[in-house]
């Protein structure tokens, strides 16, 4: 007799692969092969089991080839081939407590938003280390359509099973247009990440469909901590409703812009001065700023470039961009100076705040310094300067923000 | 075969293969005494024409017999012909019980393993891998394996432990006198400074080129009046696993944040720009990251360093021609630019195990190097050290110069808390190869321990924003991650001990039983 079957997982390394055969009878045959066999075998049978029978599975053949994975990807991936194979049980993501230290911040810091495959467990294991302010695990383009399947269940156990650090956790859904959009919600929600990145956002409409689903599957699960969005705009018809999107949610904390399917939308060559979208760019902080929230810039690609990468951030910067997309870990550290106020900066910054309180004390309605007026968004723009500063840690021990 | 316990608490025995040992007391706890090994005296008049026609005449002049100790250096590393080649003309003479002595073995041997289940090879002194390594772990070897680092295996030959009867020495250069480098021809490597003491100590000394030159050939790094036989073939190994002369970074960003660390350690603690700086990295992916950011941080700071120490490559060629570094010490190059910075400048200093690492000498330039960065295996909470086998018991590498190198003023060790779900800092080593006081800093991704003992180090870092943890911590979150690991299954039987540089003995390893 035919027994139905699944698969989930790679043999590479951190993962494992995961071949599954339900049966009627004859109780659990688990096999392990692994590249950590001789001091890991025990557990990865241990953990098989124990997911198989959390699972309800009481009978069938398990299959294990594994390079080094960690208990939460076998868990995953075993997961993934049961009910890939049929079987209508899901595991709860282990531990079940974990969660980031500023949820619920809707202007936290943004400088970096470094993508990460969904897929690859060994590219999320240290994510946490390289210090992105945010990290997104990707159901989206890094996944092809096979993989989507056992990559959300994946993406479910990793919210939880993973440190994040004080990096935000976000996860990149697929459109709901697609056929994978709305299975992304149904298992991503009750995960509880920080905040969804929605891509290839054309209207309001977009958003609001999102929203729809993720209020009724927030009720369900009795999810109570608050699920931000961050809408990514990466077509012309997109920028042109920048505003009506950047509008459509309480829930939106940022627009991102995506310059590769822009390009590609406008039929034209994504070049390295980025004349090409400069204008669809200074449309999305527009609308951001007009909204009230944070405007993020598309990824750099050469990963080698990185004089390029900095000037690209800088020019972002200049523009009124909050932050930046990265697909490297190297790209972080040179995005985040290049959004940090230099030291002339501050220093000025401190000397105009410290007229304001001078000013202040002695009861006097208008800031000077020296002989020259002090003008009220000069004030509140060095405010913002020094609060970004001691946001970053640039300010000396003392050094008043 | 008596055992007794070393000052670590490690079970090693008192005699190997017939020649009594002692147990390791301490980092320098040797005192030397003693003399030295002599050898017989030559007389020049007796030597006149080296040349030999090929191999099998030189094993023919050399009397190579059952039970003899035969030598090779590893300067032409995965690239070299001469040691399966020689090991081959042995085999099918039917000579049997030699004793190998090889300062490193590297992949391209490990069909070698053969002649030891056939007892060709009746055991390994020195180094050995792969293949090899795991025939010595499933007690394939008749005897017990002596596993030396690079400073230990001159010391051993200098003090008349270890004796060899024919070396043969692989030479990218030498004349009909056997003076030889290996900067200059076709299989050039770089230094030939391992086989100055097989040349020295050695009975029979036979030099193997493919690129003979008139008398003098200089420089000569090895010297004819050291040598008994001069053989020319067509090849001595292959120039593209000599030297990969693409020697990369690591892009991996887990090992270039350890990179980082590592050098802004340097930096913060205040070791770089303190008078007289110099440190030692190897080739491996966090040492060249290490070198590199150490470069930036140097130039940033105006330091220039007293010397820094090769293992070359391009980047520490590059420190030395941005005049970053007064000189480079070199003691093997690992790429085409090391070898050509060798050949060429002054300023790039070929060394030989006596100089920078024997443990008896009158001083050796490991205790002047202010840092060096070492890989490990594993490492425990009395941060002893562990290169040579793998956690699951296999013994899969020789020492190197991790023991010599890590007489540094300050060693550190680079490597991944968590590799594959195995981590590499534990409660106990399964092998010791260096001890925890000579190790003193542990840099992984999830944070940098200072040993304890090294208070002085913990006070320059303070206020610093470098992940400062205990030892313990980091051993917390590796088990965190991946779980407590089971432990593997030897016998009682000893096939290997790690011998200490200054000769004794540090831990044994013994028989592996595989995991099914």
């Amino acid at each position: 007799m035919e027994y139905p079957t699944g698969r989930a997982g790679r043999e590479e390394k951190s993962d494992l692969a995961v071949e599954v055969e339900l049966r009627d009878h004859g109780g659990l045959e688990i096999t392990v092969n692994s590249s950590v066999k001789a001091l890991y075998g025990k557990a990865i049978s241990a953990a098989a089991e124990g997911a198989l029978r959390e699972l309800g599975v009481t009978h069938g053949r398990l299959g294990i080839s594994d390079k080094g994975a960690l208990d939460w990807v076998i868990r995953a991936r075993i997961e993934a081939a049961v009910r890939a194979a049929g079987h209508p049980g899901t595991l709860a993501p282990v531990p079940a407590t974990a969660g980031a230290d500023s949820a619920g911040d809707r202007n936290r810091l943004r400088r970096t938003r470094l993508y990460l495959p969904g897929s690859t467990p060994d590219l999320m294991l240290n994510a946490h280390l390289f210090g992105a302010d945010c990290l997104i695990l990707d159901l989206e383009d890094s996944v092809a359509p096979p993989e989507k399947f056992a990559t959300r269940i994946l993406v479910k156990h990793a919210l939880r099973a993973l440190e994040f650090g004080r990096s935000e956790r976000i996860v990149r859904i697929n459109p709901l247009a697609t056929p994978f959009g709305t299975a992304d919600l149904e298992v991503i929600v009750a995960a509880g990440p920080d905040t969804l990145l929605i891509p290839k956002c054309e209207g309001a409409a977009d958003i609001t469909a999102v929203e729809e689903r993720v209020a009724a599957l927030e009720k369900a699960a009795k999810v109570a901590r608050p699920l931000f969005f961050m809408p990514l705009i990466e077509t012309a018809k997109g920028v042109m409703h920048a505003y009506e999107i950047a509008t459509s949610s309480p829930r939106n904390v940022a627009l991102c812009f995506g310059a590769e399917d822009f390009t590609a939308d406008l039929g034209v060559e994504r070049t390295v001065e980025g004349k090409e979208h400069y204008v669809a760019r200074s449309l999305i902080v527009l609308a951001a700023r007009a909204a009230g929230i944070q405007a993020i810039d598309t990824v750099y690609s050469d990963v080698q470039d990185e004089a390029g990468l900095v000037a690209s951030a800088r020019e972002a910067m200049a523009q009124g961009f909050d932050g930046k997309g990265v697909i490297h870990p190297s790209q972080i550290k040179p995005v985040h100076a290049a959004f940090s106020p230099s030291p002339e900066q501050i220093e000025k910054a401190q000397r105009i705040v410290a007229a304001l309180e001078e000013a202040r004390a002695k009861g006097l309605g208008v800031v000077s310094l020296g002989t020259k007026m002090v003008d009220a968004p000069v004030v509140a723009r060095a405010q913002k300067i020094l609060e970004r500063a001691r946001i970053q840690g640039l300010l000396k021990e003392g050094e008043k923000s | 075969m008596t055992m007794v316990k070393n000052s670590l608490g490690r079970m090693v025995p008192s005699e190997v293969n017939g020649r009594r040992v002692r147990p390791f007391l301490g980092a320098h706890a040797g005192q030397g005494g003693g003399e030295r090994h002599g050898g017989l005296i030559p007389a020049a008049a007796r030597y006149g024409n080296k040349l030999l026609a090929d191999l099998d005449a030189a094993i023919d002049a050399c009397a190579i017999r059952d039970g003899m100790v035969i030598s090779f250096h590893h300067h032409l590393r995965n690239g070299d012909y001469l040691v399966n080649q020689v090991m081959d003309k042995l085999a099918a003479r039917g000579i049997r019980d030699l004793v190998l002595a090889p300062s490193a073995l590297f992949p391209t041997h490990g069909r070698l393993a053969e002649y030891i289940e056939s007892g060709v090879i009746s055991h390994i002194e020195g180094s050995m891998n792969g293949p090899i390594g795991r025939a010595c772990s499933l007690g394939r070897m008749q005897k017990t394996a002596v596993l030396r680092s690079h400073g230990g295996r001159y010391r051993a030959l200098q003090d008349g432990d270890l004796h060899i009867d024919v070396a043969f020495i692989a030479a990218p250069c030498a004349d009909s006198h056997g003076n030889a480098n290996g900067v200059n021809g076709p299989s050039a490597c770089g230094p030939l400074g391992f086989a100055l003491a097989d040349s020295l100590f050695a009975d029979k000394v036979v030099v193997v080129t493919d690129h003979l030159v008139p008398f003098p050939c200089h420089p000569w790094s090895i010297e004819g009046g050291n040598v008994d036989f001069v053989v020319v073939v067509d090849s001595i190994g292959d120039p593209a696993q000599i030297v990969s002369g693409t020697t990369q970074i690591t892009r991996s960003p887990t090992r270039l944040l350890i990179a980082e660390y590592a050098a802004r350690f340097v930096q913060e603690s205040g070791l770089m720009t303190e008078p007289n700086f110099s440190f030692q990295a190897g080739a491996g992916g966090v040492s060249l990251a290490f070198v590199k950011y150490m470069g930036d941080l140097m130039r940033e700071a105006g330091v220039v360093a007293d010397f820094v120490r090769g293992g070359s490559t391009r980047y520490m060629v590059d420190l030395l021609e941005s005049g970053l570094t007064r000189c480079i010490l070199d003691g093997q190059s690992f790429d085409l630019d090391g070898v050509r910075s060798l050949r060429d400048n002054p300023r790039h200093i070929e060394t030989n195990p006596f100089v920078s690492y024997d443990y008896h000498t009158k001083g050796c330039f490991a205790q002047i190097l202010r840092v060096s960065v070492l890989g490990a295996t594993e490492i425990d909470l009395d941060y002893n050290v562990n290169v040579n086998t793998h956690s699951d018991g296999w013994l899969l590498h020789g020492i190197g110069g991790f023991t010599d190198a890590a007489d540094a003023q300050v060693t550190m060790i680079t490597a991944p808390l968590v590799r594959s779900r195995l981590p590499i800092v534990l409660d106990r080593v399964t092998t010791v190869t260096a001890p925890g006081e000579m190790i003193d800093v542990v840099v992984t991704e999830h944070g940098i321990a200072v040993n304890p003992r090294r208070q002085d180090l913990l006070d320059r870092l303070k206020g610093s924003t470098l992940p400062i943890k205990t030892i313990e911590e980091l051993r917390a979150i590796a088990l965190k991650l991946s779980g407590e690991p089971e432990k593997p299954v030897f016998t009682d039987r000893v096939v290997a001990v790690i011998e200490f540089r200054d000769g004794t003995i540090i831990d044994a390893v013994r028989e592996l039983v595989p995991a099914e």
